[in-house]
């Protein structure tokens, strides 16, 4: 993902944006810059902030006064109505109106803007077409005649016509079941490219954000907590919460004890020494916090280790089938469990050696520690 | 649980008619009667010649129906329609803004909602009284007006069109609101920020999302207030004094002071037959207009 920077100014730029309701912080001083064309997905739990900094793009909210300043291509849009800034936006819950059929939600945006009845006809049809609904079946429906799918569509439809610049989209997938959601998925990943347009997509789901991004904000208790690409935020997750949050991983703690080549070593607080490579947050003596991604240990006899890797020795606790992968929990002698995920190679043909009690080791290389801040 | 009643219920499971008659009969019965039974008796009578102490004379008449048509009674009847249209649209015009309000009042909706239907606690003929000491010539308003050097002499306020047409909105405002707020209140906001990002100003929002929707409400308003209106008496006679009849007035009178039920009766019949195809003409111009927008 070695994207040139590209000469155009950022199409939404937010500079130290903050918003309070009463007591209660929703977002805190975020900085960000989305590029045009740009998937850019806005990631986090619920109230963690990622639907007020929606808003605020929309212009639902406005920031607090000297709460930094929200432009929309180059333009500082703080004060203006969501009206005047030209985006338009897709609702988790589709929003459409109860009243109007579907060709009329869709013309809605277009009449508001006194196009020529000819011209809103040709683009609701063409903008239909784009969301895969046939105009011919689809263009009388009342919403209410409509399954979810079909009415994410239609509000896909509705926003699209207007040909915006950005889009906006608020777990726009959220109610739909889970293989038409992974299909929509795909589809909107292929508008974003096929038209140009910057969507901006807020979801809590890691897995869809790292499916269609091409970089993601995780949010934090109102605040960015990391930005970067999907392979960024999934390989080398800067603090605990992010690597957490997004898959699953293994923490080990440590403390670093004495520096060899390009490695520190570190010794393990409830027993055992790993290597972790350089890195700003590893100070002599000082505390170490690392996560490593279950699929990226393996599983040895005790003493096969290959001597480059680190190794940690413990007794399988339990091993969980899970398909594509096969989950072995390794139990450490202070009783703290490390999960190794080895890939399904067919049990039925090819069985795993490891059985509940066995003495094992675990393995990984030094690069695969992703060495945490605080935070 | 007592075996009796235990057999009763097992049996009443058993039956899904016999459970859907035991809740509906008892109102079913209670409607028959006292309304249709009454009604088809009115009915009766409106086709009959009329008796010298009250009551009817066997036989066959029209002419109560004929009488009806004298162009005094037409007068009358043709007040009561401009009255009552008057009424339900200055309700309309008072009451939309207080509903689509408190439908946005957040936190002090229930209290608002609590004051709009606050009148309901005092009888309506109390408060048709207490109109008669804000507007007489000695009254509340005269005497504000009086002091304040605005008028050097009483206004004539009580037994006057306007007398009337104010106790009348003041009564029935109220079922003007209810039904409009509930429809208010049910409309989803995030349908106003989707129209907003469409390009819709605040205004544009309103009038092609928020007007619409709440359409239904108004309607069921504009006959809760109507209807009533066509029918009030009580009104007219208190503030409206004798020049100012209205229909209701007309059939009330027919059925007490002159004991003539078969015209009261007709009257009464002629007005539900207006009201009917009133309403019915509403309901299918707007079926028309649904298509057209649907």
């Amino acid at each position: 993902m070695a994207a040139p920077p590209p000469p155009s100014p950022p199409v939404v730029q937010l500079t130290r944006v903050s918003k309070t309701f009463g007591e209660v912080t929703a977002v805190n001083g975020v900085s960000l810059e989305i590029r045009r064309g740009e998937f850019f997905s806005i990631l986090g739990p619920s109230g963690c902030g990622k639907t007020t900094t929606l808003r605020l793009l929309a212009g639902f909210e406005q920031p607090d006064p000297d709460g930094g300043e929200i432009r929309l291509l180059g333009r500082l849009v703080n004060d203006e109505r969501p009206y005047q800034r030209g985006i338009a936006m897709v609702f988790q819950n589709y929003a459409l109106f109860p009243h109007l059929n579907v060709e009329r939600n869709v013309a809605f945006g277009l009449e508001q803007r006194r196009r020529p009845p000819a011209e809103i006809a040709e683009r609701v049809g063409r903008a239909l077409a784009m969301v895969r609904l046939d105009p011919a079946t689809y263009r009388r429906r009342m919403p209410a005649q409509l399954s979810g799918g079909q009415r994410q569509r239609v509000a896909l439809a509705r926003a699209l016509v207007l040909e915006p610049e950005i889009l906006l989209l608020d777990e726009p997938l959220g109610a739909i079941d889970l293989q038409l959601r992974k299909e929509m998925q795909l589809e909107l990943k292929a508008l974003n490219e096929q038209l140009g347009t910057t969507f901006v997509y807020v979801t809590h789901d890691q897995e869809e954000a790292l499916t269609m991004s091409d970089r993601i904000a995780v949010m934090e208790h109102a605040r960015v907590a990391q930005l970067g690409t999907p392979a960024e935020i999934y390989e080398s997750p800067r603090t605990a919460f992010v690597a957490r949050f997004i898959g699953a991983s293994n923490f080990v703690a440590g403390t670093a004890t004495r520096r060899s080549g390009a490695y520190w070593e570190v010794s393990r607080s409830g027993g055992g020494a790993f290597r972790v490579p350089e890195h700003p947050a590893v100070r002599q003596g000082g505390e170490v916090r690392i996560a490593v991604r279950p699929e990226w240990m393996d599983l040895w006899r005790p003493g096969e280790v290959p001597p480059a890797e680190n190794s940690l020795g413990g007794a399988v606790r339990e091993v969980i089938y899970r398909g594509e992968t096969i989950h072995v929990l390794v139990g450490l002698p202070d009783g703290e469990d490390l999960t190794v995920a080895l890939r399904n190679e067919g049990q039925l043909s090819k069985p795993l050696p490891w059985r509940r009690g066995d003495a094992v080791a675990v393995g990984w290389l030094p690069e695969d520690c992703q060495v945490l801040e605080e935070g | 649980m007592s075996g009796p009643r235990r057999r009763l219920l097992a049996w009443l499971q058993r039956r899904p008619a016999a459970r859907a008659w035991s809740l509906l009969g008892p109102g079913m019965l209670w409607l028959v009667l006292f309304f249709l039974v009454p009604l088809l008796i009115m009915a009766a009578y409106s086709l009959m010649p009329r008796g010298t102490y009250g009551g009817v004379q066997p036989g066959f008449t029209l002419q109560h129906y004929r009488r009806f048509f004298d162009p005094l009674y037409l007068a009358i009847l043709q007040r009561t329609l401009v009255w009552s249209l008057v009424c339900t649209a200055v309700c309309l015009l008072l009451g939309y803004p207080v509903a689509y309000l408190v439908a946005r009042a957040g936190r002090w909706r229930a209290a608002l909602l609590f004051l709009v239907v606050l009148p309901f606690w005092t009888s309506f003929l109390v408060r048709t009284f207490a109109m008669i000491f804000l507007l007489r010539d000695s009254g509340l308003v005269n005497n504000v007006l009086l002091r304040l050097g605005l008028i050097d002499a009483p206004l004539t306020l009580l037994y006057t069109p306007f007398a009337v047409l104010l106790g009348l909105v003041y009564g029935f405002l109220p079922f003007m609101i209810l039904p409009i707020y509930a429809s208010l209140e049910k409309l989803d906001p995030t349908l106003l920020e989707a129209a907003e990002t469409l390009g819709a100003t605040p205004l544009a929002g309103f009038r092609r999302i928020t007007l619409p929707l709440s359409l239904p409400g108004v309607v069921a308003g504009c006959f809760l207030v109507f209807i009533p209106a066509m029918g009030s008496f009580l009104t007219s006679d208190l503030l409206g004094g004798a020049k100012q009849l209205m229909i209701g007035n007309l059939i009330q009178n027919q059925f007490a002071a002159a004991r003539n039920w078969p015209f009261g009766s007709a009257a009464s019949f002629v007005v539900t037959a207006l009201v009917l195809v009133a309403v019915t003409v509403y309901l299918r111009v707007r079926d028309r207009a649904a298509e057209g927008t649907g």
